[in-house]
C-alpha cells in the first residue's frame, strides 16, 4: 500500500507572541515493511527548524519562531509505502533493551480497578502473545470511543474509570495493563489509513506496541481492536504519550490559542 | 550505644590532643561569655537572613538553622585521609554515570542487576548515549559522611544531584571569627573562602569546546520558593554571576540566552538547581514552569553545559549506592578508600526476609528519599511506626533499603543545660571540572540536637557547627 499523507496543525492566538519553541515528532523512519519517500517539514512565515533525533531514535524538528507571529503553521507531508506485516516491526532502530519498557509513567498510571481487571485475562499464561490479544480485545469491549471524552493529560487510570477514551487513552491502558504482566510495552504515534474512504481526518493516530521473545515487537491498535496492517505508518514511540507526542510546545505571550489541525491519509494498492 | 566523640575520643579523661585547645578555651570562657557568643550568633544569622524552608511546617516555613559555636575539628591526617577516599568516590561516580548511559559495561559485567538501572525513574533515557561536556555528570558533590570510630569514616550518601549546604560551610565561618576570634586564634585552620572561586573556575572549565572566550555562567533557581533558595542567592552573589529563574532564560536555534536589559546575552554554562523533571518542558513535566523550553536541545546540540548534567540523580538512588564498593573496584580496579554503610536490598528476598525480622534494630529508608524524610529508624521507633513500615516494606519491597544503626560520632555543644555530647555527621564539598577534583578543606558539620538522636538534617530540627580542617 502507498499511503500519501499530508498533516498540517495550525496555531492561531489572540495577540502576536513574542516567541515560541516546539519539538516534533512528526517524521517517520524506515523500517521493514516500511520505507518513506520523499518526506517534507514545512513552516509558513517565520520559523526556523533543526533537525535531530532523540535517545530512542525518533526524528525531531526543534522549531525555533521569533515574534510578533499571530500564526504558525506546521505542515508535514510524504508518502510511504508499506508492506503487511501483521503488526510485526523489525529492522527498526532498537536503542534500549525492551526491559525498559516496563516502567510506569505518570500516565501509563493502574487503579485497582485495572489490576482487578488484569486478573481475569491470566496475565501469567505461558503464551504471552495470546495474553496481548486477550488484553487487546477486553479493552476494546470494555471501553467506548468517543472523541472528546478525555485530553491530553487524562491517564490510563482515570480512562479506565471513565470506560472513555480516544486511541491514546486505549494505548496508554493497554500498555500500563501489558508492563503489570511483565510485558515490555510502548505507545506509537502515527497515522491510520482508513478503507472506508475517510481521507480527511481530525486527529493522528496511536496504538501500543509489545514485546514477544523470539518474535519482537508487535502493534496493537487497541482502539479498533486490530493489529496494524500496511494501511499504518509508524512515526514516534515512547514510555508514553509524552515521548512520543507529534508536537509539544511552548510559548510566551499570545493570550488564547487556537490549535486546528488537517490531516489527510489517502492510500492507494500497489 | 557508646559513641565515638570527637573530643573525648572513647575514653572520658582528657581531651584528644587535637581538642586540648578546645577544652581550654571552654573552661576558661565564663558561663556569662559563653552565653552572651549564643545570643551573638542568633542575631548575626537573623540579620543575615539565612534560613532554611522547612516542609510539613505549616505555621512557620522558614527557620534558622541553630548555630552551636564549638567547632568540629578534623585534624590534617584525618583530612588527607578523607579527601583522598573522596577524589575516589566522585571518579568512580562520574566513571559510572559515563557508563550507563553510555555502553553499559557495568551491567553487562553483571555489577549490577539491569532493572535497577533501567527501569529506576532517575535513569534518564533522554540523555542516553549523549554524554556531557568533557564528561563530567557530578560537578558538585555533597557527601555525607559520619564517623564511628578513631578511623573509620563511612559514606551515607554521595548527594550528586544538586546538592546544598555549602552557603552554611561559608557562613558558619564567618559566624565563628566573629564570635570566637580568640579560639580561632589558636588553631591554625584551613581556609574555605576559596570555595566560591574553585566553584567558578570549576563550571567555567566545562564550558562547551566551542564556548568563545570567558565562559558566561549562570545559577538557574527554581525561585524564592524554593527552600534553598537563599543559598542560590549568595552562591550567585559570591560568584559573581547572574541568578536567574527559568523565565530569565530563553533558547534560539539550540543556543541559551539570558535576557539582560543590554539584550540578549549568550549562556555558556548552567549550574542548575532545578531538579530534572522540571528543567526543560518540552522534554521533561510538561507543566513545568521552573525550566526552560528547549534547553534539552541546546545541551544535546553541545552548545550549553548543565551542572549537574541531567541524570545524575540515579546515583542517589540507595540501592545504587549499596554497590559503590563493587563499582570501585571495576572502575578503578582498587579497593575503596571510605566505608560504605552495609545495606540490605529489600528488592532481594531474602533481605527483605532479614530487615522485616530486624525492623526494630535497623534504619529503613526509601530508595529515592533524601533530607531524613520517610525513612524509619527502628530503635526509636514506636509499635505502630514500625507496622505502618512492615505494611509498606511487603507492599513494594523494591522501594526500600535498610542499614544497621550506626553510632555516629558526638561532638560536644551547647544545649540548655550547659555542654553535651550530641551526635554529628559531615558534608565535604566536592568539585569535579575538566581537569581536576578540587575538595574545600571544611564542609558542613551538621548536629542532632536532640540528646540521642541520630537525625541531623536541618528539616528535622538539626544544626550546623564550623568545621575545621587543621593545618598543623
Amino acid at each position: 500500500m502507498r499511503l500519501r499523507i499530508r498533516h498540517s496543525t495550525v496555531y492561531a492566538y489572540e495577540f502576536p507572541i513574542r516567541s515560541a519553541v516546539q519539538l516534533l515528532r512528526m517524521t517517520p523512519r524506515d523500517h521493514e515493511g516500511q520505507y518513506v519517500g520523499a518526506w517534507r517539514v514545512e513552516i509558513e512565515g517565520e520559523g526556523r527548524l533543526r533537525a535531530g533525533e532523540d535517545s530512542l531514535g525518533n526524528v525531531t524538528h526543534a522549531l525555533y519562531v521569533d515574534g510578533p507571529v499571530s500564526k504558525i503553521r506546521v505542515t508535514v507531508h510524504g508518502e510511504v509505502d508499506v508492506v503487511e506485516t501483521h503488526g510485526v516491526v523489525r529492522g527498526a532502530i532498537e536503542r534500549f533493551s525492551p526491559e525498559v519498557f516496563l516502567r510506569e509513567t505518570s500516565l501509563t498510571d493502574l487503579t485497582p480497578d485495572m489490576l482487578a481487571f488484569l486478573a481475569e485475562l491470566d496475565p501469567q499464561g505461558a503464551d504471552r502473545l495470546a495474553f496481548l490479544h486477550r488484553l487487546m480485545a477486553a479493552l476494546f469491549a470494555r471501553i467506548e470511543f468517543r472523541a472528546g471524552a478525555t485530553v491530553t493529560e487524562t491517564t490510563a487510570g482515570q480512562a479506565f474509570l471513565q470506560k472513555q477514551g480516544v486511541c491514546q487513552d486505549f494505548a496508554h491502558m493497554f500498555v500500563a495493563l501489558a508492563r503489570r504482566a511483565g510485558v515490555p510495552a510502548r505507545y506509537v504515534s502515527g497515522h491510520l489509513f482508513r478503507h472506508e474512504g475517510a481521507i480527511e481526518q481530525e486527529a493522528a493516530h496511536a496504538w501500543a506496541e509489545a514485546f514477544v521473545p523470539d518474535v519482537g515487537w508487535i502493534g496493537f491498535d487497541v482502539a479498533n481492536g486490530v493489529c496494524p496492517t500496511d494501511c499504518y505508518v509508524r512515526v514516534a514511540v515512547g514510555l508514553d504519550y509524552l515521548g512520543a507526542a507529534p508536537v509539544r510546545g511552548s510559548r510566551t505571550g499570545g493570550g488564547r490559542e487556537n490549535m486546528e489541525v488537517a490531516l489527510s491519509v489517502a492510500g492507494k494498492v500497489q | 550505644m557508646n559513641a565515638f566523640d570527637e573530643m573525648q575520643g572513647t575514653g572520658a579523661g582528657a581531651a584528644r590532643p587535637l581538642y586540648e585547645r578546645v577544652a581550654r578555651w571552654l573552661s576558661e570562657s565564663p558561663p556569662e561569655t559563653v552565653a552572651a557568643r549564643r545570643a551573638q550568633a542568633e542575631l548575626f544569622f537573623r540579620r543575615i537572613g539565612i534560613t532554611f524552608a522547612v516542609y510539613g511546617e505549616s505555621e512557620q516555613t522558614e527557620r534558622l538553622i541553630p548555630f552551636d559555636i564549638i567547632p568540629r575539628l578534623i585534624a590534617r591526617d584525618e583530612w588527607a585521609l578523607l579527601s583522598k577516599g573522596l577524589k575516589q568516590r566522585v571518579q568512580v561516580l562520574n566513571r559510572f554515570l559515563n557508563d550507563i548511559y553510555g555502553p553499559q559495561d557495568c551491567i553487562r559485567a553483571g555489577i549490577l542487576p539491569a532493572d535497577l538501572i533501567l527501569q529506576n525513574p532517575q535513569f534518564r533515557l533522554e540523555v542516553v548515549g549523549r554524554p556531557p561536556p568533557h564528561g563530567v555528570y557530578v560537578h558538585v558533590a555533597g557527601v555525607d559522611i559520619v564517623r564511628t570510630g578513631e578511623r573509620d569514616f563511612y559514606v551515607l550518601e554521595d548527594n550528586a544531584r544538586t546538592p546544598s549546604g555549602v552557603s552554611y560551610m561559608l557562613e558558619n565561618r564567618e559566624a565563628m571569627m566573629r564570635l570566637a576570634p580568640d579560639l580561632h586564634a589558636r588553631y591554625r585552620v584551613a581556609p574555605v573562602e576559596t570555595y566560591p572561586d574553585q566553584l567558578l573556575a570549576t563550571l567555567k572549565s566545562v564550558a562547551p569546546r566551542g564556548a568563545r572566550g570567558d565562559p558566561t555562567v549562570v545559577l538557574l533557581t527554581p525561585g524564592r520558593f524554593n527552600s534553598a533558595f537563599y543559598e542560590h542567592s549568595f552562591l550567585a552573589d559570591k560568584l559573581g554571576i547572574e541568578l536567574v529563574e527559568g523565565s530569565d532564560l530563553f533558547v534560539r536555534d539550540d543556543k541559551v540566552f539570558m535576557r539582560t536589559t543590554q539584550g540578549p546575552q549568550r549562556v555558556d554554562v548552567i549550574y542548575r538547581r532545578v531538579d530534572d523533571d522540571f528543567i526543560d518542558p518540552l522534554v521533561f513535566n510538561p507543566n513545568s514552569m521552573l525550566g526552560v523550553a528547549g534547553l534539552m536541545s541546546a545541551s544535546e546540540a553541545g552548545n550549553v553545559t548543565l551542572a549537574n548534567a541531567v541524570g545524575a540523580g540515579i546515583s542517589d538512588d540507595k540501592a545504587v549506592y549499596s554497590y559503590m564498593p563493587e563499582l570501585t573496584r571495576f572502575y578503578m580496579g582498587e579497593e575503596p578508600l571510605l566505608n560504605n554503610v552495609p545495606t540490605w536490598r529489600c528488592r532481594e528476598p531474602s533481605a527483605l526476609a532479614y530487615v522485616l525480622d530486624h525492623l526494630d534494630e535497623l534504619v529503613v529508608k526509601e530508595v529515592a528519599g533524601s533530607g531524613g524524610y520517610g525513612m524509619l529508624i527502628g530503635p526509636t521507633a514506636s509499635k505502630t511506626e514500625i507496622e505502618t513500615f512492615r505494611r509498606k516494606l511487603s507492599a513494594s519491597p523494591e522501594q526500600f533499603i535498610a542499614q544497621p544503626t550506626l553510632a555516629l560520632s558526638t561532638c560536644p555543644t551547647f544545649v540548655g543545660a550547659g555542654v553535651a555530647p550530641r551526635h554529628v555527621d559531615l558534608r565535604p564539598f566536592v568539585l569535579t571540572g575538566a581537569d581536576e577534583v578540587h575538595i574545600t578543606p571544611g564542609g558542613l558539620t551538621r548536629v542532632a540536637l536532640v540528646e540521642g538522636s541520630l537525625v541531623v538534617n536541618s528539616s528535622q530540627g538539626g544544626g550546623a557547627k564550623d568545621t575545621w580542617v587543621l593545618d598543623d
